[in-house]
């Protein structure tokens, strides 16, 4: 277990990150979620012990770690750009960390080849890093973090500099790759997606502050404010301010919903609304959905979805439909909404109301 | 960054330090101590106070000696930086063409001090040197031991010989790592090829040159070996630089005293002109990052 | 603005190419029609990159002739080509201020002072740095500089093409809608050709409305997004377009009917007899689970993607891949599959084969 105990980091007067609390549990999956510059690498290095804390304690199983060197924690680390040993093969790549630990000759074989296997590099034992594929290099680099048998793994938007197909094949492997492991992974990327892909936990960060951190799938349908709902969608969530008034909740343009269900126990005022592209659509489902009058914008279409940008009054959305809709810009359209998916924040940002439909998935 | 403390860091310092002690510290200690002091020789010594310091600071030889000296340095300077880019500019950048343009233009820097020195006085005579005499078979009245224009231009030449391909090395290095995209983005927004200098290769070489300036500066205003070599600090004293005078001073005159205040005083002038160049420089470049 | 014609263009690295293998672009015919805008999307060293360098004259063909409008320009350098391009990685002039990059390309050209101050100050509005317009470019984030780089990219009217390579790659995926719906807006406005190179199929699909799909130094499909996702031609496209790609099971087609390990799937039409290596394509999309399907699967893992799941099954040690709409129940443990029969594709030697028997390749 790895705690951060009020971990501050502060650079020339400038605070890169807010005193944090976070505890990791073993053979978890952790993903740091948000934008670049929101301090995910800068806590990375906090836990990994690259850096010291300005403030605030960093405990590992009990012990405090503190001011304790990298080299003496068991860490290994994966970072965005490709990083081997350039004259060394992939099975001395693999092996380095274990030979540096002075493990014996057949237990460091059996281990190089068994993570081989697991990364799909048995092929490729002999070749130099720079002869394969940028795909197979970032994967002989996770080989080298996984072979030391580290207690905490550290990937820092590891996918990033491979292509788009094969981001999506490791993607899929990584969870099947870390079930096997007991270790303590803490993986930061900026997209929604491969958070949700990697499953675990996740922790939404922006301007240096955690916002929110739980089970993946809790935090992106319970967003606790704002911040994570925004960090944790994309297309990015959409908004419109929404005032209560006793029975009912009143959009722009004189639209009207019942303030029934999760809604009827907030006190009147004003809300912030919230709502994900997914759920807007251009037919009507149910009684309770709410017809949005908007302007359409660009319209970009997939081959079997479609991202209709569209504007409402001074509120900028994103909708994203099932199959294929060319519809000319600057035409008038109304959206529908079911009010089960809409979100209520206050005028400070934090959730007010959560969506219903979130409650019961 | 900083990194966990650990002290034990320390003891590995201790060598060099070590070292340092007896190979700068102690000699510079002898060396305050003979500018606060006179002697008569058999270690026997008056504290004289600043007394040194005023001779020297007062002294109008002193004074020419380091207007010559900022006169030189600026020259070379003037000459080596934008030659140096120059020659770099035209190099080829890659192929085994590059890699024998880099030996050729490397020699000059494996020359030892004195030996350039010696091949340039060589050179420059009248009766033997092939410069000297080439230019006395045409009619060019040339003499170095004679003329201080001509003592200088040789001394001049020289050191742009010598030197130049210092910087032509560094902005090189430079040159070569800025991305290919650069230039490709400047031929389809028709930079001219001033333009392309100006504002792509110059900013990105801008710290290279930094370090060549500093370099080149340093070295020209401690220059001692090859004038000397060369013209002896003549004719009379034009060629006379300020680590030249210093040394006439304290071996040829015997005078210790105000040498080694001399020699402290040069030493604070290159720190601070060193210092002063390089902050602002580095300063014209934080101008532009965001607050 | 113009109309771009690529006859027979191959390329080769090598100066004496011997073999096929040698040239990283095969033989390559395209038409651009003034005006569109066009997409290359493949993965890396697929020759997409080489492409775009033969088109803008960083590179010259080792074959062939390339075509604006009906001007050959196939040795004409760069600067007498008249295209803008964005690269990849930011390309700023790190000493000048916002305008003076923007303003850059057209100073060079000698245009008038005040038509240079109006355009400027137009695009930089359009890429959202109207506030900083005087600031030094060198401190600025990635995402401001390479939206300087688009913005220098577009600040010509009169360009014959702009060029994008890549250009996303450094921006965060929120800023990437907002730049993408710029570009996609800006292209509507002025009607300029642009080309888009990516790897990333999102980018390709919402930006452009012909993809070309590259594989191996080859065109393998040109298509509007649509025709890509429903009717891949090869192989490739099927795999390369879709998250995750088409389904490919190996497959015995006899006429109406294909047989896979055993279990008949009814077709839409008559394939014929077709010979070699055949398989049949279906989209996860049109997966569905259902007590009565066709073939019995095992449900190994499923993906929560929020707004949908990823199901992904084992058919006899083949993996099948099924997208289920959020809130719908998940299946569990053995169960049985269909597949939508109208978008089942047939596939032969890798290529879509067209039913009644028409040989395969040939468009359907």
């Amino acid at each position: 277990m790895l705690e951060l105990k009020g971990v501050a980091k502060r650079v020339r007067g400038q605070t890169h990150i807010y005193p944090t609390d976070l505890t990791l549990e073993k053979g978890t999956m952790n993903v740091l979620l948000g934008p670049t510059l929101a301090g995910k690498t800068t806590l990375m290095r906090l836990l990994a012990g690259l850096d010291a804390p300005s403030e605030g304690r960093v405990i590992w199983d009990g012990r405090d770690v503190t001011g304790v060197r990298v080299q003496d924690r068991g860490v290994a680390m994966v970072y965005q750009q490709f990083i081997n040993y350039p004259s060394m093969s992939v099975y001395e790549n693999i092996a380095s960390p274990l030979r540096i630990a002075g493990q014996a000759r057949d237990e460091i074989d059996r281990k190089v080849r068994q993570t081989a296997d697991l990364l799909k590099l048995s092929p490729y034992l002999e070749r130099l890093p720079l002869e394969l594929s940028g795909g197979q290099q970032q994967r002989c680099a996770l080989a080298r973090a996984l072979v030391k048998d580290a207690g905490l793994v550290l990937l820092d938007e590891p996918l990033a500099n491979l292509d788009y197909k094969l981001r999506e094949e490791l993607r899929a492997e990584l969870p099947r790759i870390f079930q096997k492991s007991g270790a303590i992974f803490v993986y930061a990327t900026t997209e929604p997606e491969e958070a949700l892909l990697l499953g675990g936990n996740t922790a939404a960060l922006w301007e240096g502050r955690i916002a929110q951190f739980g089970p993946t799938l809790d935090v992106y349908r319970q967003p606790c404010d704002i911040v994570t709902a925004r960090v944790f969608s994309n297309p990015p969530m959409n908004f419109t301010s929404v005032r209560k008034d006793g029975h009912r909740l009143t959009f722009g343009r004189g639209v009207n919903a019942p303030a029934d269900g999760v809604f009827a126990g907030l006190p009147d005022g004003d809300y912030s609304a919230g709502f994900r592209a997914n759920h807007l659509g251009l037919n009507v489902h149910t009684g309770s959905a709410i017809e949005l009058p908007c302007t359409v914008g660009v319209s970009e279409i997939t081959g079997s979805e479609t991202y209709l940008h569209l504007h409402h009054g001074d509120d900028r959305w994103v909708a994203l439909l099932h199959g294929v809709h060319d519809i000319p810009q600057d035409s008038e359209v109304g959206v529908f909404l079911e009010t089960r998916y809409l979100y209520l924040f206050d005028v400070a940002g934090k959730l007010a109301a959560p969506a219903a439909y979130a409650m019961a998935a | 960054m900083d990194k966990p403390v650990n002290q034990r860091a320390w003891f590995l310092v201790l060598p060099v330090f070590l070292l340092v002690a007896f190979s700068a510290i102690l000699p510079l200690m002898t060396v305050v101590n003979y500018a606060f002091n006179d002697t008569f020789g058999s270690n026997a010594f008056f504290w004289v106070g600043l007394e040194w310091f005023e001779e020297v600071l007062t002294s109008e030889r002193v004074h020419e000696a380091l207007l010559r000296q900022l006169l030189f340095s600026a020259i070379i300077l003037a000459i080596e930086i934008p030659l140096g880019i120059a020659v770099a500019l035209t190099l080829p950048k890659r192929g085994i063409g590059a890699s024998v343009c880099l030996v050729i233009l490397a020699l000059p820097l494996l020359i030892p001090w004195n030996v350039v020195g010696t091949i340039w006085q060589v050179f420059a005579r009248v009766d033997i040197g092939l410069l000297g005499a080439f230019l006395s078979q045409i009619g060019v009245d040339f003499n170095i031991g004679q003329d201080s224009i001509d003592a200088w231009v040789v001394l001049i030449v020289m050191d742009v010989w010598h030197w130049t391909s210092l910087v032509t090395l560094l902005a090189y290095a430079g040159l070569q790592a800025i991305p290919e995209a650069y230039y490709q983005a400047g031929r389809i927004d028709q930079a001219s090829r001033w333009a392309v200098f100006r504002y792509i290769e110059l900013p990105k070489m801008k710290g290279v040159l930094l370090i060549a300036i500093l370099l080149r500066f340093m070295d020209s205003f401690v220059i001692y070996t090859e004038p000397f070599v060369v013209t002896g600090g003549g004719p009379g004293s034009a060629t006379t630089f300020l680590s030249i005078d210093l040394v006439k001073m304290a071996i040829g005159q015997f005078d210790l005293g105000p040498a080694a205040a001399f020699s402290i005083m040069y030493f604070f002038v290159i720190l601070l002109i060193c210092w002063v160049f390089y902050t602002v420089m580095t300063n014209l470049d934080r101008q532009d990052l965001p607050e | 603005m113009a109309r771009i014609t690529l006859e027979n263009v191959a390329h080769s690295y090598l100066s004496h190419p011997r073999s096929e293998a040698d040239y990283a672009l095969k033989t390559i015919n395209l038409n651009w029609d003034d005006g569109g805008a066009y997409a290359l999307l493949g993965a890396s060293g697929c020759g997409k990159t080489t492409l775009l360098n033969l088109i803008s004259g960083l590179r010259q063909p080792s074959q062939g002739r390339i075509l604006f409008d009906s001007v050959d320009v196939t040795e004409a350098p760069t600067t007498a080509r008249n295209i803008a391009q964005v690269f990849q990685f930011p390309v700023v002039y790190d000493t000048m201020t916002v305008r003076q990059n923007l303003a850059f390309p057209l100073r060079n050209r000698g245009m008038d002072g005040a038509y240079i101050k109006r355009r400027v100050e137009a695009i930089a509005k359009m890429i959202g740095m109207a506030g900083v317009l005087d600031r030094r470019a060198r401190g600025l984030t990635a995402d401001a500089k390479q939206k300087i780089s688009l913005g220098r990219g577009m600040v010509r009217e009169d360009v014959n093409a702009i060029l994008f390579d890549e250009p996303l790659t450094v921006i965060d995926p929120h800023m990437k809608w907002e730049l993408r719906t710029q570009l996609k807006s800006l292209h509507r406005e002025f009607g300029h050709t642009m080309v888009y190179v990516t790897h990333d199929q999102t980018e390709a699909l919402t930006f452009a409305d012909k993809v070309v799909v590259m594989h191996d130094g080859r065109v393998v499909q040109t298509g509007t997004p649509q025709e890509l996702f429903e009717a891949p031609e090869h192989t490739f496209v099927g795999y390369f377009i879709g998250s995750p790609g088409m389904n490919l099971l190996p497959a015995e087609v006899r006429g109406k009917t294909a047989t896979v390990a055993g279990h008949a799937i009814a077709l839409a039409a008559d394939y014929g007899n077709p010979q070699g290596r055949v398989q049949l394509g279906i989209r996860p999309d049109f997966v569905s689970f259902d007590a009565a399907g066709d073939l019995p699967v095992t449900v190994t893992r499923v993906e929560d993607i929020g707004r949908r799941r990823i199901v992904r099954a084992d058919f006899r040690g083949t993996e099948i891949n099924a997208h289920l709409p959020e809130g719908e129940p998940v299946p569990s443990g053995a169960t049985r599959i269909s597949f939508g029969t109208a978008q089942i594709g047939i596939y032969v030697d890798d290529w879509r084969a067209s039913p009644n028997g028409a040989a395969p390749g040939e468009i359907a």
